[in-house]
């Protein structure tokens, strides 16, 4: 683990949304602010419509908040407006994981990791290899020649993690990406976001309502009607969960 | 990697059904121009083959073709006369529908002028061409008549010599030539009662007027042939086609021949824009017309088809912007698999036109500079059509990946 909060990957400062106006106005963030540092994996809990998706997508560069600021790897890349372009951003430095991998069906698991890198200016010689590389790290090379439709959800959301992961991104950012697999895939693809993140330092920053694998985070995070707010009960629950499957592991 | 081709890979089925459509409609458009070719090459074909310097036919009419046209056949010998004409021959077109072994046989017969002109011009592709006075034929290809036939025509049976090919008429009926006496007796022919009746009639009439009673050599004639009274009748032919020597101005000559109070005057060109402005101006319009129109169903189909294929891919599209592809990627996806689909349609409708074409029952033309403005079009229709795709495409919502 990296607690590195004097250098932190990703910094958003008062970041605000709101969606609709009059009557149907929803104040999806309100002030919100955190810090995650490289090799990090933060947990992003909350009831549905709390604006964990949001929050993800502001910090993602997707749909950019309504005011306040986000610097990412040292860059200001939001200040009440975009400072960067967006697509280029993503492509360089972020990752994305969610809840269906959302796979290009006509590509197979190879070439779908591949064509992210590819995307970012590589060579195919150089993306083919680095993306059987991560097939290998991630144990789905074997079938790195199939189609999307003749994998599991968990091999699917493996090579999903796979894709966002060739690029070397600094921050990772999953939304419930677990949330179609059952218990014990969806706690190895759990691991294998704590794994990434500390092999591989990256800032992983997972929205999730599993907290049965609440131990492989750093940190946990709540959000509520748009407010974020670091929860004393949750992160007792994180080391009791830590010190109980530990104790399982001994 | 090559997004396009990968996509279609993958639906490979549907992408060929596709391409299959779209080339069947292109084999229509380009059908409907090679109908349109094929009309004016019918219409002018004739007039183009026989190649006359001047068309000497009826006073005041546009024949032999646009109408009909009867000058008589010692016109030809008139013609001869003319300082500057080198050769003159009398052209003798109708057309018959008789049954031959009980199917409809549609002829236009072709006077030639014996021996001077013995057929040896004509696209022969079996058999051979004239060879003696009468009682021969040399029918085209698509009168389905076949060497050896023997078709009763009038009171005398003509056998099939000679096979050409695409020699039809203006209408596109198929030609048949024989000798211009043989093709006067098929035009002429009339049932033994009726040139009786005509005989007795035309007695009946030279006695009533001073001739008769003036001329007793003419009464003794009146009851036989009517060859043999030249003062009576003379044989009538649709026109008399001439050359000018090298050395000479057709104009002058043809105005010579048009002062003539009996007679109208056509150079070769004006002949053939008779043809292409008289006859087969409308249809040509209408054709024209045609096509413009299926051009443009094709281009909408092809829209909504590209279009339909983008809305099929706008997640895996939305998922490209999330992960950070440039515009030109998703536009090279769009644009490169209009371009195919295009492309292998129009090689579709070539192929199947190739095929299918010559088995049409009029002439289906395809010509080189059709081709290549066809091909244009399509590039342009495929470009133009993936436009609403791409449009769709540049407005996706990378966030929508979410919902």
């Amino acid at each position: 683990m990296n607690n590195n909060y004097e250098n932190p990957i990703i910094t958003a400062v008062g970041l605000n949304k709101t969606y609709g106006c009059g009557n149907t106005e929803v104040r999806a963030l309100r002030e919100v602010s955190l810090s995650i540092a490289r090799g990090e994996v933060v947990a992003l809990l909350g009831p549905s419509g709390a604006g964990k998706s949001t929050l993800l997508t502001a910090l993602g560069l997707i749909r950019p908040p309504d005011s306040g600021k986000i610097i990412i790897g040292g860059n200001s890349v939001f200040d009440g407006r975009l400072l960067v372009d967006a697509r280029t951003f993503r492509r360089k430095h972020l990752g994305f994981v969610f809840q269906k991998a959302n796979l290009i069906p006509f590509l197979n698991a190879k070439e779908n990791v591949q064509l992210a890198m590819e995307i970012n200016d590589a060579s195919p010689r150089e993306a083919g290899r680095r993306a059987m590389e991560l097939l290998e790290y991630l144990g789905v090379a074997e079938r790195a020649k199939s189609l999307p439709s003749k994998l599991s959800g968990g091999q699917q959301q493996r090579v999903a993690v796979a894709r966002a992961l060739v690029n070397r991104p600094s921050l990772l950012l999953a939304d419930e990406p677990t949330a179609a697999l059952d218990s014990v895939r969806g706690r190895q693809v759990m691991e294998l976001f704590r794994n990434v993140a500390h092999e591989q330092n990256t800032a992983v920053l997972v929205v999730t309502h599993d907290h049965r694998a609440l131990d492989v985070f750093d940190r946990a995070l709540e959000m509520e009607d748009g407010n974020l707010r670091v929860s004393a009960i949750l992160n007792q629950e994180l080391e009791h969960s830590k010190e109980l499957h530990s104790g399982e592991r001994v | 990697m090559n997004l396009a081709l990968k996509d279609i890979r993958h639906n490979f089925g549907r992408f060929i059904l596709t391409a299959l459509g779209i080339g069947l409609l292109l084999m229509l458009v380009m059908g409907m121009g090679g109908i349109y070719r094929g009309l004016v090459m019918e219409a002018t074909l004739l007039t183009d083959r026989i190649g006359a310097d001047l068309w000497i036919v009826q006073k005041n009419t546009r024949g032999p073709f646009a109408e009909i046209s009867r000058i008589p056949r010692n016109t030809e010998d008139r013609v001869l006369t003319v300082p500057g004409i080198v050769r003159a021959n009398s052209f003798v077109s109708h057309t018959i529908q008789r049954k031959y072994q009980d199917q409809p046989l549609r002829l236009t017969i072709q006077g030639l002028s014996w021996p001077s002109d013995k057929g040896d011009w004509l696209p022969i592709i079996a058999g051979r061409p004239l060879r003696q006075a009468h009682y021969e034929i040399v029918a085209d290809k698509s009168s389905k008549l076949k060497l050896g036939d023997r078709i009763p025509l009038g009171k005398n049976t003509y056998t099939v010599v000679g096979i050409t090919k695409w020699m039809n008429s203006p209408s596109g009926d198929p030609m048949g030539f024989m000798t211009r006496a043989d093709a006067q007796a098929v035009q002429f022919d009339l049932p033994g009662e009726a040139i009786r009746n005509e005989r007795t009639a035309r007695v009946k009439r030279l006695q009533a007027i001073d001739i008769g009673s003036t001329n007793p050599q003419m009464a003794d004639r009146a009851g036989g042939n009517s060859s043999g009274i030249p003062a009576l009748g003379t044989s009538m032919v649709s026109a008399v086609l001439a050359d000018v020597a090298p050395d000479c101005d057709k104009a002058v000559i043809a105005k010579k021949i048009a002062a003539w109070p009996d007679v109208s005057v056509y150079t070769h060109e004006e002949q053939r824009q008779l043809l292409l402005k008289g006859m087969v101006d409308k249809a040509r319009r209408q054709l024209g017309l045609f096509r413009i129109l299926l051009i443009i169903v094709s281009a909408v189909i092809m829209a909504l088809i590209l279009y339909t294929l983008t809305l099929d891919k706008i997640h895996d599209i939305a998922m490209l912007k999330l992960m950070g592809a440039r515009n030109g990627i998703i536009l090279g996806l769009i644009l490169q698999q209009a371009l195919l689909l295009g492309i292998i349609g129009y090689g579709v409708a070539y192929a199947l036109g190739e095929w299918l074409f010559p088995h049409f029952p009029r002439r289906v033309v395809i010509v080189q500079d059709d081709l290549i403005l066809l091909a244009v079009v399509v590039l342009v229709i495929s470009v133009l059509s993936s436009l609403l795709g791409i449009n769709k495409a540049l407005r996706v919502d990378p966030g929508d990946i979410l919902s």
